[in-house]
């Protein structure tokens, strides 16, 4: 059927949080340089599965391969070198608020890859800063920026190591609709300039259709639909995601 | 009345729960500062950069609490050594009171409110807007970055703070009794030191180290340890202050009595 190299294989994967049982048997396949975008409820644990993804959290039961290795079996050491091929875009962009814009996207840099010159550093930074389209908020602090903005910089600061995979947190929560169009161009310019495969979390279906190969939907734990938009939603049968789909069309 | 026993009877065995995983959590905190902080790689730079900012957020509220100290204390001692006729006394006991109690403690305790909190501060707001995740995920360990350098510097500091608060506090004592006592400069400083053993400045200096560990491992380890939420971040900062007071004073005690056991060897 599908001969592409799987990137990421997930299997019947469970984790609860106390009494709260969050994922309930998540099975996922994602190939190499695939957009896929989860869409689901707010609680419904998009954020657990992609955390699960870098080893932040561990899955009760199940498996989580990414690039071949099973993330909750890994030693630190090797799960640090596979986080290096994973970029994180956190939902509030997680810049580091005490220092500068260059200073954060130095900070994985300096510590991760070794004999690099300030010149080289300086470069990569310039050069990332300008395909985020910020190279003028090299010197601001995170404080000084705008949402759009602080979600760009999460962006490059991701970059700055080459990562195979990317994931996005919700990149567009919490940002007006131009702005969204901006982040979801952004998205598929660094999905095409730097050939990596991703995930991206949204709740937004405009976003969902502009960046997303295949859609998967998350609800009660599990993918309930997955496949090509048109596959997933004008069809819909499930009550919610039919109402998901009509909430975001009446609203556009 | 028997509901009313039932419901109480879980809670509070949760609250006595949750009070020893807490403690158990701590203890798990301090040691791994103690495995972490010796292995590479080490964070110089950033270890500097906290000892620079603990320095300028005490400095002007210690130099004026050091002087006052001094003054006030000099001025209210003196009635009673008048008494015996003997306020040529007064530069010896206040330089001792000054060297083994006041300044530690009250340089601690104003680190505790302005350093303690605002380590507690910036780490819980580091961990409630996923900053330390951030970390995490890009290979680099949090707790040696933010951690390890912030309890390093607060112990290496408040000794340090100590002394500065100690020669604040006796100038501002010189002043009220070169006022009072027409003692000179020198005069004063001569019996200043002939008063403070050896003992005395060793003991003050084991204790800021103490106190300034004290300070950093409860503002991180409160930060760290933050429920999600400004409110969180809040109730962090508050309770890195009150923990980390209440412990100064239990460990005041205890450095009392140690140092008075040495001192009757
Ligand atoms: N570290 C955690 N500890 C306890 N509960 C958590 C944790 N992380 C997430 N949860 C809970 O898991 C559920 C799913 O969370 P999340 O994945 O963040 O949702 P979302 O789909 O909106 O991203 C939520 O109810 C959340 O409260
Ligand atoms: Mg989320």
């Amino acid at each position: 059927m599908d001969n592409r190299e799987k990137v990421v294989v997930v299997r019947d994967l469970y984790k609860s949080f106390g009494d709260l049982d969050v994922l309930e048997g998540v099975d996922l396949d994602l190939h190499r340089e695939e957009n896929l975008v989860v869409l689901g409820r707010s609680g419904t644990g998009k954020s657990v599965l992609i955390k699960i993804m870098v080893g932040l959290l561990r899955q009760d039961s199940g498996t989580m391969q990414v690039l071949g290795k099973e993330v909750s079996k890994l030693p630190l050491k090797e799960l640090n070198a596979l986080r290096l091929k994973i970029g994180f875009s956190f939902q509030n962009s997680a810049l580091y608020d005490s220092m500068t814009v260059r200073e954060n996207m130095e900070f994985p840099l300096v510590r991760n890859v070794k004999n690099l010159t300030k010149k080289e550093i300086s470069m990569r930074i310039e050069e990332l800063l300008e395909a985020v389209g910020l190279p003028q908020s090299i010197n601001q602090m995170p404080s000084e920026l705008s949402g759009g903005q602080k979600k760009r910089i999460g962006v490059a600061r991701t970059l700055v190591l080459n990562p195979e995979i990317m994931l996005y947190d919700e990149p567009t929560a919490g940002l007006d609709p131009i702005t969204c169009v901006d982040i979801n161009n952004l998205i598929n310019e660094v999905r095409e300039r730097y050939k990596t495969t991703s995930i991206v979390i949204t709740h937004d279906l405009a976003c969902a259709k502009q960046t997303g190969d295949r859609m998967a939907v998350l609800l009660d734990g599990k993918f309930k639909a997955m496949g090509t938009f048109e596959e997933v939603f004008p069809r819909a049968v499930d009550e919610r995601i039919k109402s998901f789909y009509d909430y975001n069309f009446i609203n556009s | 009345m028997a509901g009313e026993a039932d419901d109480r009877k879980p809670l509070l065995s949760k609250k006595i729960d949750k009070f020893f995983t807490g403690l158990a959590d701590a203890w798990n905190f301090v040691r791994r500062f103690f495995q972490e902080v010796f292995l590479p790689p080490y964070e110089f730079k950033e270890v500097i950069h906290q000892c620079y900012r603990i320095g300028v957020e005490s400095l002007p509220l210690i130099s004026l609490t050091g002087f006052i100290v001094g003054i006030v204390f000099t001025n209210q001692s003196r009635p009673s050594l008048s008494e015996f006729g003997a306020t040529s006394w007064l530069p010896a006991l206040i330089a001792i009171a000054i060297v083994r109690a006041m300044g530690p403690l009250v340089t601690a305790l104003i680190a505790a409110g302005k350093v303690g909190s605002s380590i507690g501060a910036e780490i819980g707001s580091m961990k409630v807007t996923e900053q330390i995740d951030a970390m995490e995920v890009s290979a680099t360990n949090p707790f040696k970055f933010l951690v390890v350098t912030r309890v390093l510097a607060t112990t290496f500091m408040i000794p340090i703070l100590v002394m500065y608060t100690d020669f604040v506090a006796l100038i501002g004592s010189f002043i009220n009794v070169n006022g009072k006592e027409l003692v000179s400069l020198s005069t004063f400083f001569v019996q200043v030191f002939d008063a403070i053993t050896f003992l005395d400045v060793f003991s003050s200096v084991i204790k800021s180290l103490v106190f300034g560990f004290t300070i950093g491992i409860v503002g991180c380890y409160k930060g760290y340890h933050s429920s999600k939420g400004t409110e969180g971040v809040g109730r962090a900062a508050n309770s890195a202050v009150v923990i980390s007071m209440f412990l100064i004073f239990i460990e005041e005690l205890l450095a009392l009595q140690i140092v008075n056991a040495i001192r009757g060897l």
